[in-house]
């Protein structure tokens, strides 16, 4: 008895021969060198030790703090800024207003993070536009005004570069919701802050999460904000990273800050994502 | 009451306005400044000479254009090779873990990349790779794959699968019913993969630095140098023109980048 026809198997060979090449690259050219990076922060010249953290401990605390409240105080500006204009984008009620924030807040979005650098080198600086515009309503004194190029710098311009991105992933998610909850809320009388905060922020919790990892990786990796517009000590631990290499020839030392940078990154991940999950409960 | 709620909207999108257009707009002076002193709101004397030094023929800038086209020409050449076959895999064919192999693209994306390119550096000068325009090319490549891919995967899942399927009915080979069938009707998904391709790779700073610097000059990197130079006008010139292409792209992207395309990213 001829058994019933099976359906023909196809083959997952040359799928794989395809997609094999692009991956081998990932592997040998990042994966490789990533997991040599978190060896090569335990190589020291007297064998395997802790010897590079103990010294990174010594040298570089301040500037882990410094990193860490940087990059901390920017993702929640990102969070704040962007859920307002996804928000607005969302709910607002003047659809010129409406139209104009669209076309108004995508701008630096493409533009790369040396550009972004040295746009802000020129706008902070001591005879920069901020200081010109907040002479014009009085609030700096030209005689006493000084530059914005510090820490404040680093968090403008990882803000002003990544608020665009993450806004576009969240009003994206904002206008698949269900215009229905959101109307009967403002029917009820409900403010539209108050809509925004209580109806829609918690269903677009999942992507604004996405979103402010991503930057937080992205912002964990910049070198030219933190070189460009932060002279003086205290800096980010990638400007430390460039300068143990280049000064030192040190990669025991710029390998161990890449590895405390990687945890960093992902107790970022980890927090976010709990706060994100409370959230939704 | 609701009336004078244009007063706080005006404000507000004043404010935002100031905000994004006050630094391009301060880059763009700084660009034209022959003089420009604290405490004065604007440059006492206007000129183009700074530009004149940025492309003199013996400027820096000229040997930095060439090498930031070439790499960025020769990274998009790899990274379609690459991507082509790939995203046509991940559209057509069966694939076990299809979403882990996605996934894993997006690898050089999701771990800080810094120290990365600091141990590439270091393989790369054992094999004579390091200040090379080939050495470049392959970190950009890497880094701007997820984009290539993703874009490529999106675009051909995009197309019906009939016209292929005709043609294969009627005697073509599957590498002919590829090429003249399905690869055209991708085709503008593809260039819209190239031209970000190209973007990423003409603003890539990190990896240049490690990689590229100082044997092969480039752009973003002449940027850093003048700017680490206190040179105020050669860096916003060398930032401007960086910057024009990449605005020039978000005004188009919309046409490049069909919405059937765009929803299927990163699936």
């Amino acid at each position: 008895m001829p058994s019933p026809a099976l359906p023909r198997h196809r083959s997952a060979l040359p799928g794989l021969l395809l997609v094999a090449p692009a991956l081998a690259m990932v592997l040998v050219f990042f994966v490789l060198p990533l997991a040599a990076s978190v060896t090569g922060a335990f190589a020291t010249e007297e064998g395997r030790s802790l010897a590079n953290f103990a010294k990174i401990a010594d040298l570089y605390l301040p500037d882990i703090l410094f990193t860490l409240l940087v990059i901390g105080l920017s993702t929640l500006l990102i969070a704040v800024f962007s859920l307002a204009i996804a928000g607005y984008l969302t709910l607002g009620r003047n659809p010129r207003a409406v139209a104009l924030l669209r076309w108004l807040y995508r701008w630096p979005l493409f533009i790369p993070f040396i550009v972004t650098a040295q746009v802000l080198r020129t706008f902070l600086a001591k005879n920069g536009m901020l200081n010109g515009g907040l002479e014009l309503v009085g609030l700096v004194d030209p005689a006493t005004a000084s530059n914005w190029l510090d820490g404040r710098a680093i968090v403008f311009a990882f803000v002003w570069k990544q608020t665009p991105f993450v806004t576009l992933l969240v009003a994206g998610a904002m206008t698949s919701l269900d215009r229905g909850t959101i109307e009967a809320a403002l029917n009820m009388g409900a403010s539209r802050l108050r809509t925004l905060w209580d109806i829609v922020t918690p269903q677009v919790a999942g992507t604004l999460m996405t979103g402010l990892i991503l930057s937080i990786v992205t912002m964990m990796s910049v070198l030219s904000v933190p070189m460009m517009l932060n002279a003086t000590a205290p800096t980010t631990i990638t400007a430390d990273i460039a300068f143990r290499i280049n000064a030192y020839g040190d990669y025991g030392v710029a390998n161990a800050l890449g590895v405390v940078s990687l945890l960093m990154t992902s107790g970022f991940a980890i927090l976010y994502l709990r706060l994100g999950l409370k959230e939704r409960t | 009451m609701t009336r004078l709620l244009w007063i706080p909207r005006g404000i507000g999108l004043g404010l935002l306005a100031f905000l994004i257009f006050g630094p391009l707009l301060n880059l763009l002076l700084w660009a034209f400044a022959e003089k420009w002193f604290y405490p004065n709101a604007f440059p006492s004397d206007w000129g183009f000479s700074y530009w004149g030094r940025v492309f003199s023929p013996r400027g820096a800038a000229w040997e930095a254009l060439g090498n930031s086209l070439t790499v960025a020409l020769l990274t998009v050449a790899l990274s379609l090779m690459l991507s082509i076959p790939a995203g046509y895999a991940l559209a057509r064919l069966p694939l076990p873990a299809k979403a882990l192999i996605l996934l894993s693209f997006l690898i050089p994306q999701a771990f800080p990349n810094l120290t990365v390119y600091v141990n590439i550096a270091r393989i790369f000068y054992q094999f004579g790779l390091n200040g090379t325009i080939a050495g470049v090319v392959i970190v950009h490549t890497v880094h701007g794959l997820v984009l290539s891919v993703w874009i490529a995967t999106a675009a051909f899942s995009a197309v019906p699968r009939d016209g292929e399927e005709a043609a294969r009915s009627m005697g073509a080979g599957p590498f002919r019913a590829f090429r003249d069938v399905t690869l055209p009707q991708a085709l503008p998904g593809l260039l819209a993969a190239a031209i970000f391709v190209f973007l990423e790779s003409l603003d890539e700073f990190t990896g240049s630095y490690f990689v590229g610097a100082p044997d092969v000059q480039m752009l973003p990197l002449t940027l850093f140098t003048a700017a680490g130079g206190g040179n105020y006008q050669i860096a916003s010139i060398t930032a401007l023109l960086l910057l024009v292409p990449s605005i020039g792209f978000m005004l188009l992207v919309e046409r490049f980048l069909k919405a059937d395309v765009l929803a299927r990213v990163g699936k």
